[in-house]
């Protein structure tokens, strides 16, 4: 039985697992359908934030983005769970205790103010929807590369199954099927790398393994670094100190980014109780952490098997693999000596190898000859990430809109029965809308994700802090805060991406910071402008300092 | 009453803040070159911090935390 089989297999068994989940679990009620009645187990919350978490991204493309940077790949590794401690310490007991829906929910009652709620209802849509353009198209590759399905059947293949159970059960439905997603995701990602381990050290855990002696006796790293340096390339573990200023800046964006996504956020409201939303947080990260401290010890694994066998063999004697990936065009040899032997080295005017970061996981079972099961699981893991990831996203914008705009600003009289019909309405749009935007994905996707993370270090994050901890913050001090972080942030990234139409060169970033990083700044912005003016302006009103102080304290 | 489990809230906040800036942006990035002189078993100690010990300390910080409120609703009477 070859991997085309075991891949359909395990992709239709799961998938089959999903639709049967939302079937059992359909929303009755609005509280159901936004935070699924606020009785979801901290257990389970915990994983489906995990499942919620861990993207496309995480799943497939991180571990490959950290083998070719060795150490400065730790950027993303500190950055995407560091904020998790920000999320269990600063914010999440509060806004569970707090009670409400939604984020735009919090920051229009704790601001007294329409606008302030319109404001974050807009950062919230457009934060969510640039995220989750990106999952879709992950989806499509996945199905496209591994079941020789069209990308775009692909597409509607995974927006259909979204479109089932998300606009069926609301978050009550996402949350159970998150849970299962994760499980199949994190048994999808650890199995292969036990198997990597010990071939390679015989030790069964990654996470020691990485830090082992290989099989002759010379530690894995210390290899790693040998072989690059033969190559040509920096040492692995080597830290690179005219960069390290960025990695500082971008490891802390993507920490309060974190912390102030939506998405992220709205999975506290989940739960019964306000320990329960600290506990909470913190199964969250453990779930999340056997991937991310997993993936850096594939990645070097990967890196080694991947030197071991291509650098200076025959073209002609490479194994199987190798042309299959290179059919998909992620693997590219141009024999530029006509040697017929392959030379991947630092030096681009030599070097003849071209290799796509995402192969490093997803070819990494075939590298390491791994039994063709194997294959099909990372499929279904890859697709669990992105199909978890994207359920929940869609959920933010359609309570954005059917909870914070239609009732909230437009229409306080709709009732419990037409605002479930709205909320189930404007998520099936925003499935569809999202799909449609993931058959045509405009180029800058991944761009815009940086975005993503930027606005929400630079708008959300700031707001939310200052109205727990300072009963001073007043709707003007929030309000120019958010509106001056958030145009800062944009500005920088637009002109300095060039994807993005900019013309800014790298040479004239602020003390250095790329686009990545500067959310950081944008946030440290937000809070000097936010405290200065609210210590300017009129002081905040009675009930609002009750509502502070109510959020502080438990029952 | 109030107060005094708020100020002790903020005071574990302070410490826990203060590790979880240390493990991950000190030992991880700022202090890593001088650290990786330093070796666990095959991992240069900065570079185990930056791709290892902070993600540990991170779950272990949450969960400190939990235990240490815990604790302090008990006292104060809290259910929630």
């Amino acid at each position: 039985m070859d991997a085309q089989f075991w891949t359909y297999l395990l992709v239709g068994v799961t998938f089959s697992l999903y639709i049967g989940i939302a079937i059992w679990t359909r929303a009755q009620s609005t509280k159901e359908f936004y935070v699924a009645s606020g009785g979801i187990h901290p257990v389970l919350n915990g994983m489906a934030t995990a499942a919620d978490w861990m993207s496309a991204a995480s799943f497939i493309s991180m571990a490959g983005i950290i083998s070719f940077l060795g150490y400065g790949g730790s950027q993303y590794l500190m950055g995407w769970t560091g904020g998790y401690v920000l999320l269990a310490l600063c914010l999440a007991p509060y806004l569970r205790k707090f009670g409400k829906f939604t984020v735009p929910d919090f920051i229009g009652e704790r601001y007294y103010s329409k606008n302030a709620r319109t404001i974050a209802l807009i950062c919230a849509i457009f934060v969510s929807f640039t995220y989750v353009v990106g999952q879709m198209k992950g989806v499509g590759v996945a199905f496209s590369r591994f079941l020789e399905i069209p990308y775009d059947l692909g597409v509607i293949i995974g927006i259909g199954i979204v479109f089932f159970y998300a606009v069926l059960g609301g978050m009550k439905g996402i949350t159970y099927t998150q849970v299962a997603q994760y499980c199949v995701l994190i048994f999808a990602f650890t199995v292969p790398a036990i198997f990597i381990s010990l071939q390679a050290t015989g030790n069964p855990i990654p996470q020691i393994g990485f830090g082992s002696k290989t099989t002759d006796g010379v530690y894995l790293l210390e290899k790693l670094n040998q072989l690059s340096v033969d190559l040509g390339f920096e040492k692995y573990t080597d830290i690179n100190q005219t960069t390290l200023i960025n990695v500082f800046f971008i490891t802390a964006a993507l920490m309060f980014g974190t912390a102030g996504l939506p998405h992220v956020i709205v999975r506290f409201f989940t739960v019964p109780k306000v320990r329960d939303a600290r506990i909470s947080a913190g199964w969250a990260l453990l779930f999340i952490s056997f991937l991310y401290t997993t993936a850096p010890a594939v990645a070097a694994f990967a890196k080694v098997n991947l030197i071991n066998t291509v650098s200076n063999a025959q073209y002609s004697e490479v194994p199987q693999w190798f042309k299959n990936w290179e059919n998909t065009g992620l693997l590219q040899f141009d024999d530029k000596n006509a040697d017929g032997i392959i030379q991947y080295v630092a030096d681009e005017e030599v070097n003849e190898l071209t290799i796509d970061r995402d192969i490093m996981v997803l070819a990494n079972p075939e590298i390491a000859n791994l039994p063709p099961w194997v294959i099909g699981l990372i499929v279904a893991g890859g697709l669990a990430a992105a199909l978890s990831t994207a359920a929940g996203l869609l959920l933010v914008i359609s309570t954005s809109i059917s909870h914070d705009l239609l009732k909230k600003n437009i229409n306080p009289n709709i009732s419990e029965k037409g605002e479930l019909w709205a909320a189930r309405i404007s998520i099936a749009v925003a499935v569809v809308a999202a799909g449609l935007a993931g058959l045509n994905p405009p180029g800058f996707v991944a761009e815009v994700v940086a975005l993503a993370f930027g606005l929400a270090a630079s708008s959300f994050f700031p707001a939310i802090i200052l109205g727990i901890f300072d009963k001073r913050m007043n709707k003007e001090g929030a309000l120019s805060g958010m509106i001056v972080g958030v145009v800062f942030t944009t500005i920088y990234i637009f002109y300095f991406k060039p994807q993005l139409g900019g013309s800014g060169l790298p040479k004239d970033y602020l003390f250095g910071i790329s686009p990545e990083g500067i959310g950081t700044i944008g946030m440290i912005i937000n809070f000097i402008v936010s405290l200065v003016v609210s210590r300017l302006t009129r002081p905040t009103p009675e009930n609002i300092r009750d509502l502070v102080e109510s959020i502080r304290y438990p029952k | 009453m109030k107060e005094k489990y708020w100020r002790k809230n903020i005071f574990y906040l302070r410490i826990l803040l203060t590790i979880w800036f240390i493990c991950s942006f000190g030992f991880g990035i700022l202090l890593a070159e001088n650290l990786n002189q330093f070796y666990l078993g095959g991992f240069p100690l900065g570079f185990w911090f930056a791709q290892q010990g902070s993600i540990y300390m991170f779950v272990i910080l949450i969960f400190i935390y939990v235990y240490l409120m815990n604790k302090l609703d008990k006292k104060h009477n809290l259910k929630e």
